[in-house]
């Protein structure tokens, strides 16, 4: 036997020499350790955002200001946040915004012409949703094909049901009269009405901070957390150290789904109607949010935080350019100069997280 | 098939192998990929399995670590024969694979690679949480015993070198209880300094009392820290030898194909003389 190979006291006692690190490697300064933060450059954005408009008009930082624009980052933000995950998980959702549209159809449907309570077509709804998270994770996972192509398939398939069936059952184009439903107004309390009088703030910005602190719970604090970086980052290697990706996977896609048709309870509840075309593209402005707030698009790495400030800009952005007095229409052009900058941004920062060794 | 007791040719120390294959194949579809190969690793011993591009050695670590069945042959964990069905199973038993480019994902923090897929937790039900100040101890502590020191827990393991990101992988192996670590081509992508740093966590594995099963193509790396040596060639087992019994040239020669080296330099040299010749 190899003399050295005997795991004797004394070659345990002694283990190689540390070697002093790497000699070419500089110590870390706080500010670098700062920029490791994938929401570092959302935070910039969204302060360099909110002076600008407040300086084109004051309105915009006073209270009821901020409860406008927080009233649109909300039904983003809620969203934006799920996609998020799953982004970092490794996959894309882009039936997320049609979705707000059919849960918004399918509980009207279910509370007006079936009659139904309104809580009772709520649950429903969800278990609907649920499901179709589900089918989108089972075929990406089964297919191995991207979830860009498999949720692009499932995008339409909503679009046309939800302008199908409205037709069909309702001989219109949208849902309304939900507030003659019964359990209308205690539903609508909790997730479509406002706190605050005066300024009126959204019952939905409250959804939007608890699921934000949540999100982030979940992914700095658990083991979930921990996988959802893993099976984003590298799935073969997660797999290799026993990381049920699989099931972590179709779970994202499952609460995705999930949350976008909470969200669109939320907008159907205040609104006591929606219409069939109702979040068709907003799937982009949560990828939007989402890439802002530090994603990246390959997976592994970004924040639940980072992806609702994202959301803020949106939401500033579309507020304030009405503040200002200018063309809603130039919002478009607004949110495309600020993906892309975010984009340029985020790529450098990811650079410097990662390092270029790889 | 009745289980024999386990062949002692070939062995040191007289004690039953940790893992031992015996006259293993594999055939994929008419392609035969492994035909009759055999090995064995003891505890606190280095197994070197050595081959060319194409020589088997990817089947036969997949067989070792679970991905693969293998066709023919017999194989035993501590000397009772076993199949493994999955690479779960392996690493149930204790039989770890460091695959090389596949171990750690480069974006995440080092202690988050360290405990992915075991991450330790406190607290219960929905305050059920990562034990964030314990993991990042725990892997310090564990790298530190490789020789490696990380004062940032929070550094991305894509920051780290080639051959720090090896020994994470295998520190990792050895404290979720590996009896037995599989290293894939640790040295095949690292430069001189860094292949040696390597090899000495391999030689510290070893003396923390592991089974190692070493696969390069590399007879330069293999011959310090090897206590046997298996060379595969085309599929086949081409020899296998105790340290003592080859030396580092023999090694190198039957590495490369004897003969057909001895035929490659003689090729070589005439086409460099030629030039000066003119």
């Amino acid at each position: 036997m190899n003399p050295g190979a005997a795991p004797s006291g004394a070659a345990m006692a002694a283990p190689p020499p540390v070697p002093a690190g790497d000699e070419r490697l500089a110590k870390l300064s706080p500010a670098a350790r700062l920029l490791r933060r994938p929401e570092l450059g959302a935070l910039i954005a969204a302060l360099v955002v909110a002076i600008f408009f407040t300086t084109q008009n004051p309105l915009f930082a006073r209270l009821d200001g901020i409860a406008n624009w927080t009233d649109v980052a909300s039904t983003i933000g809620i969203p934006a946040v799920m996609v998020a995950l799953l982004m970092i998980g490794g996959e894309f959702d882009l039936s997320a915004g049609v979705m707000t549209g059919s849960s918004g159809l399918m509980m009207g449907i279910l509370a007006t012409s079936v009659g139904m309570n309104i809580w009772l077509a709520i649950v429903l709804t969800l278990i609907a949703a649920g499901a179709v998270g589900f089918i989108n994770g089972y075929m990406v996972m089964r297919t191995k094909l991207p979830s860009f192509i498999i949720t692009l398939g499932t995008f339409f398939v909503l679009q046309g049901v939800n302008l199908g069936v409205t037709k069909a059952i309702t001989h219109q184009v949208s849902v309304s009269s939900l507030d003659t439903a019964s359990g209308y107004s205690s539903a609508n309390k909790i997730f479509g009405g406002s706190f605050w009088h005066p300024h009126d703030f959204r019952i939905t910005v409250i959804w939007w901070v608890a699921i934000t602190a949540l999100a982030t719970w979940v992914l700095a604090r658990t083991r979930i957390g921990n996988w959802i970086f893993g099976v984003g980052g590298d799935a073969t290697a997660a797999r290799n150290v026993g990381v049920p990706v699989w099931r972590v996977k179709v779970g994202l896609f499952m609460a995705t789904s999930l949350v976008s048709a909470l969200t669109g309870i939320m907008i159907a509840l205040r609104l006591a109607s929606t219409q069939a075309g109702q979040g068709v593209g907003d799937e982009f402005t949560f990828i939007i949010s989402a890439v802002v707030g530090g994603c990246v698009l390959t997976g592994g790495f970004g924040s639940a935080i980072g992806a609702s400030l994202g959301a803020m800009i949106v939401g500033m952005a579309f507020i304030g350019i009405q503040f200002s007095g200018w063309n809603t229409d130039w919002r478009y052009l607004f949110l495309g100069v600020i993906l892309l900058a975010a984009v340029l941004v985020n790529n450098y920062i990811r650079q410097r997280a990662e390092g270029v060794r790889r | 098939m009745t289980t024999e007791p386990a062949n002692p040719a070939g062995r040191t120390n007289g004690a039953t192998p940790l893992l031992e294959v015996r006259n293993v194949s594999k055939h994929f579809g008419n392609v035969i990929a492994l035909k009759d190969v055999g090995a064995h690793v003891g505890a606190g011993e280095v197994t070197c399995v050595l081959g060319d591009n194409g020589a088997g050695k990817s089947t036969f670590i997949k067989i070792l670590s679970g991905v693969h069945h293998h066709d023919e042959g017999q194989m035993f964990v501590d000397g009772e024969e076993t199949t493994f069905n999955s690479p779960r199973e392996a690493k149930e038993r204790g039989i770890a694979t460091v695959f090389q480019d596949l171990a750690t994902v480069p974006l995440m923090s080092v202690w988050r690679n360290f405990f992915l897929g075991s991450e330790p937790t406190k607290g219960r039900g929905p305050l059920r949480r990562l034990d964030v100040k314990r993991a990042q101890t725990i892997m310090q502590e564990e790298l530190r015993k490789m020789g490696i020191d990380v004062r940032d827990p929070e550094q991305p393991v894509g920051t780290l070198s080639g051959g720090e990101r090896q020994a994470v992988a295998i520190s990792r192996a050895v404290y979720f209880g590996a009896k037995v670590l599989i290293l894939d081509e640790p040295t095949s992508a690292l430069g001189v300094k860094q292949s040696g740093v390597v090899l000495r966590y391999v030689a510290h594995a070893r003396d923390r009392g592991l089974g190692v099963i070493f696969i390069t193509h590399n007879p330069h790396h293999a011959f310090p820290v090897g206590d046997r040596f298996v060379i595969l060639n085309r599929g086949r087992l081409e020899g296998s030898w105790s340290k003592g019994e080859i030396s580092r040239d023999d090694l190198v020669k039957m590495m490369s194909g004897g003969a057909e080296l001895d035929a490659l330099t003689h090729e070589l040299e005439r086409e460099l003389e030629a030039p000066k010749a003119g």
